[in-house]
């Protein structure tokens, strides 16, 4: 009897160990994600704005907002998502080996990340650029006045080859100080370990606004990077990056129209164009392999850009700066849907 | 009448006992041992002053109240919660029963677990978000372990089979708070969604579980006297030993599914609990070495001398004695490897530390890293503090150190 429970309970062990075990096919992205689902998006885990979990443990940003977007398009129901927070090595590994169906994780769009580490590049969602933030009692306009400054920034990113390479080409001599974490980075700053801080504009609006006095810090206008951040996929997979891509436009094409998530359920209008986006004329859905009301499902979960925009980066003080439709001189662009 | 003549009046030595002759024999004994008191009371004056100011008065500890929940149990749903108090549940109804029928040091921890629900419930008052419903738990839980203690000290004669279905119990409340936690089907909690204490105790209890039988196997493996099971053993151990934590973390989480065939896919918590599992038992080996190499070779021959075979000299002669002078170290390997669960946070996993880290980054409490990061040592030491406290009165009832 005692051998037999034992073995009993060693049996119900091991198959409990298995029960994590997940099986999945060999088949597209998009098939994978319908077979499932669920969509398996990485985001960043706590990053102000963009990922990040609020009091009752649901997921918040601008990132994932994306991901619920996609979620929407594909299986019509924006829970339908489980985002799994990532740190930036493991990122392309986890998008590769299939562990996650898209990355929205604030990863800027480069040729090397293009070609070599097998991710295709979905349009940014956010165009961002460093930028560099000091005290305004030093009076301190442009960058060539920042000779012999201390220069705070977080260690191995591009971040720090950027600000050495901008500073060797204008001649400036500076003291790079490396901090490992952005919460050192930033209180070292407060307490004027050193003078200036360079990071991200998007991070630097946003650290400002908890400083104590944010009126006494200035971000330069300098930006001397491009970072447009953007849903990266799998690299081979264009019918799933099609997807991707187009639930992104969507929200580009709903905010050029003026469809917001209040309106779109009674939005009346004669535009071809827009008749087809809604899904009311032609078989955009079907050619993406999604339904027929794909982009309705896509703002009627998350709204347009707009929307997302000003629901998780205004509040940080963020301003829209180029990230408005190209119809006001922004870089946003939907490619036509026809 | 000759009393009188022996009876000495002896007056009792003056100043030895209380708080100001201690204070005078300890802290100003001698002029250079006052100047010393006084120099670190004034140190410590600007310390104290300069913590306690920022505490009471800049400090903005409301963070902590308001994402009770986050640090609790992470993304967990709240819908779902329910499948954290059966576990807990289980918990306490084994503690219960444990306690019950073995008496002794297991009693006392039974009732001092039991204290600390009560403590809890009341202790959080104050906290609006803990609301009426959590203290009826908690109270419940202690309800449940006193009732089963109870039932557990009268069980023993009237059914003395119960130790061993109590151990049984215990071996099977492993798969059970897997599968209770996860569930299945349409509302199954996926693992991503596990965090908080929930997930830095999960990954603790599984490491700790689990490394120490594995730590036992290496351990007579490396004193064995095959050889390949030797080397196989010693190679285990020093390569393991020899890598840091964070590296086979990392290989557990990038290197290991790239590996794997494309329809095999590792849940990312159990290839945690696995790394921290494997590397914690190449420490518990040697640890577990230590304590076999002090027994002296007599103790195996005069089990070789009334017949007892490899197996049986060691279950029951070698491994009890070498595992009681060892407590002090493997403990101490149970504290870091505590401890060491924190490191999850770097691939990604939301543990306690992950949690604080997403808390600083909601625009709502940008900037309150130090409130954050304090809290959590504190839940921290409480725990290994706990641990600590526990070795020391197993320590005390096994008499290890007593000459």
């Amino acid at each position: 009897m005692r051998k037999f429970l034992f073995r009993i309970s060693a049996f119900v062990f091991v198959i409990s160990l298995m029960i994590p075990v997940l099986a999945s096919g060999d088949e597209g992205v998009l098939e994978r994600v319908k077979n499932r689902g669920r969509l398996i998006c990485g985001v960043h885990g706590s990053l102000p704005g963009f990922g990040f979990l609020n009091e009752s443990g649901e997921w918040i940003g601008f990132d994932v907002d994306y991901g619920r977007a996609i979620a929407a398009a594909v299986l019509g129901d924006p829970s339908k998502v489980e985002f799994v927070p990532l740190k930036a090595p493991e990122r392309f590994p986890a998008l590769q080996t299939g562990e996650i169906d898209v990355l929205i994780r604030n990863t800027t769009w480069t040729l090397t990340r293009d070609t070599q580490v097998g991710a295709d590049f979905a349009p940014p969602t956010f165009y961002d650029g460093q930028g560099f933030m000091l005290p305004k009692e030093l009076g301190i306009t442009s960058l060539k006045e920042l000779a012999g400054a201390s220069i705070g920034v977080t260690a191995g990113s591009t971040t720090e080859l950027n600000l050495t390479d901008t500073m060797r080409a204008l001649g400036v001599d500076f003291n790079p100080v490396v901090f490992e974490e952005i919460d050192t980075l930033y209180n070292s700053y407060e307490q004027g370990r050193c003078d200036v801080v360079t990071s991200d504009k998007s991070q630097l609006v946003a650290r400002r606004q908890v400083l104590k006095d944010p009126e006494a810090h200035v971000i330069l206008e300098a930006t001397i990077s491009k970072e447009p951040l953007g849903p990266v996929t799998v690299h081979g997979d264009n019918k799933w990056n099609d997807v991707v891509s187009w639930a992104v436009y969507a929200t580009f094409f709903a905010e050029e129209h003026g469809i917001t998530q209040a309106n779109i359920n009674t939005f009346e209008t004669q535009n071809p164009e827009i008749q087809r986006f809604l899904g009311k004329t032609g078989d955009i859905g079907e050619k993406l392999g999604l339904s027929k009301d794909w982009a309705h499902q896509v703002v009627a979960a998350v709204g347009n850009y707009g929307e997302i925009f000003e629901r998780n980066l205004t509040p940080l003080g963020l301003p829209r700066g180029v990230n408005k439709p190209w119809t006001q001189g922004g870089l946003l662009y939907a490619m036509p849907f026809r | 009448m000759a009393e009188s003549e022996f009876t000495q009046e002896i007056r009792p030595p003056k100043n030895t006992i209380g708080v100001l002759p201690w204070i005078k024999e300890n802290l100003f004994s001698s002029w250079y041992n006052t100047l010393l008191t006084v120099i670190a009371l004034g140190i410590l004056f600007f310390l104290l002053k300069g913590v306690f100011t920022w505490a009471f008065t800049e400090a903005k500890w409301e963070v902590i109240p308001a994402n009770l929940q986050l640090f609790a149990i992470g993304a967990y749903p709240i819908a779902e919660v329910w499948r954290v108090w059966i576990v807990l549940y289980t918990v306490c109804a084994l503690i219960g029963l444990s306690g019950g029928i073995w008496g002794g040091l297991t009693l006392r921890f039974a009732v001092g677990i039991g204290g600390c629900g009560i403590v809890c419930a009341f202790l959080s008052m104050g906290i609006s978000t803990l609301g009426w419903a959590i203290r009826a738990w908690v109270l419940g839980g202690v309800a449940l372990l006193a009732a089963l203690l109870f039932l557990g000290t009268r069980s023993v004669s009237v059914f003395p089979k119960i130790r061993r279905w109590v151990l049984v119990g215990w071996l099977l409340s492993f798969p059970w708070t897997l599968i209770m936690l996860r569930g299945f089907g349409k509302n199954a909690v996926l693992t991503t969604n596990w965090g908080g204490l929930l997930l830095t105790l999960i990954l603790a209890a599984v490491g700790i579980c689990f490394c120490f039988p594995l730590g036992v196997l290496l351990a007579l493996g490396r004193r064995s006297t095959l050889p390949v099971v030797k080397w196989v053993s010693t190679a285990y151990i020093e390569i393991v030993r020899g890598v840091p934590l964070i590296t086979i973390l990392f290989m557990a989480q990038i290197v290991i599914p790239i590996f794997m065939s494309d329809n095999i896919r590792l849940d990312k918590v159990l290839r945690a609990m696995l790394g921290i599992t494997l590397f914690s038992a190449a420490y518990m080996a040697e640890n577990v070495r230590g304590g076999l190499q002090s027994i002296p070779r007599g103790q195996y021959e005069a089990a070789q001398a009334v017949g007892l075979n490899y197996p049986l000299t060691m279950l029951f002669i070698v491994l009890p004695q070498a595992l009681r002078s060892v407590i002090p170290a493997i403990v101490g390997q149970f504290i870091a490897l505590f401890k060491d669960t924190s490191l999850v946070t770097i691939v990604g996993l939301l543990d306690l530390l992950g949690i604080a880290k997403t808390v600083i980054a909601n625009p709502d409490w940008l900037g309150l890293q130090a409130e954050v990061y304090i809290f959590v040592a504190a839940i921290y030491f409480v725990f290994s503090y706990s641990m600590s406290y526990v070795s020391q009165r197993i320590e005390e009832a096994l008499g290890v150190g007593k000459i």
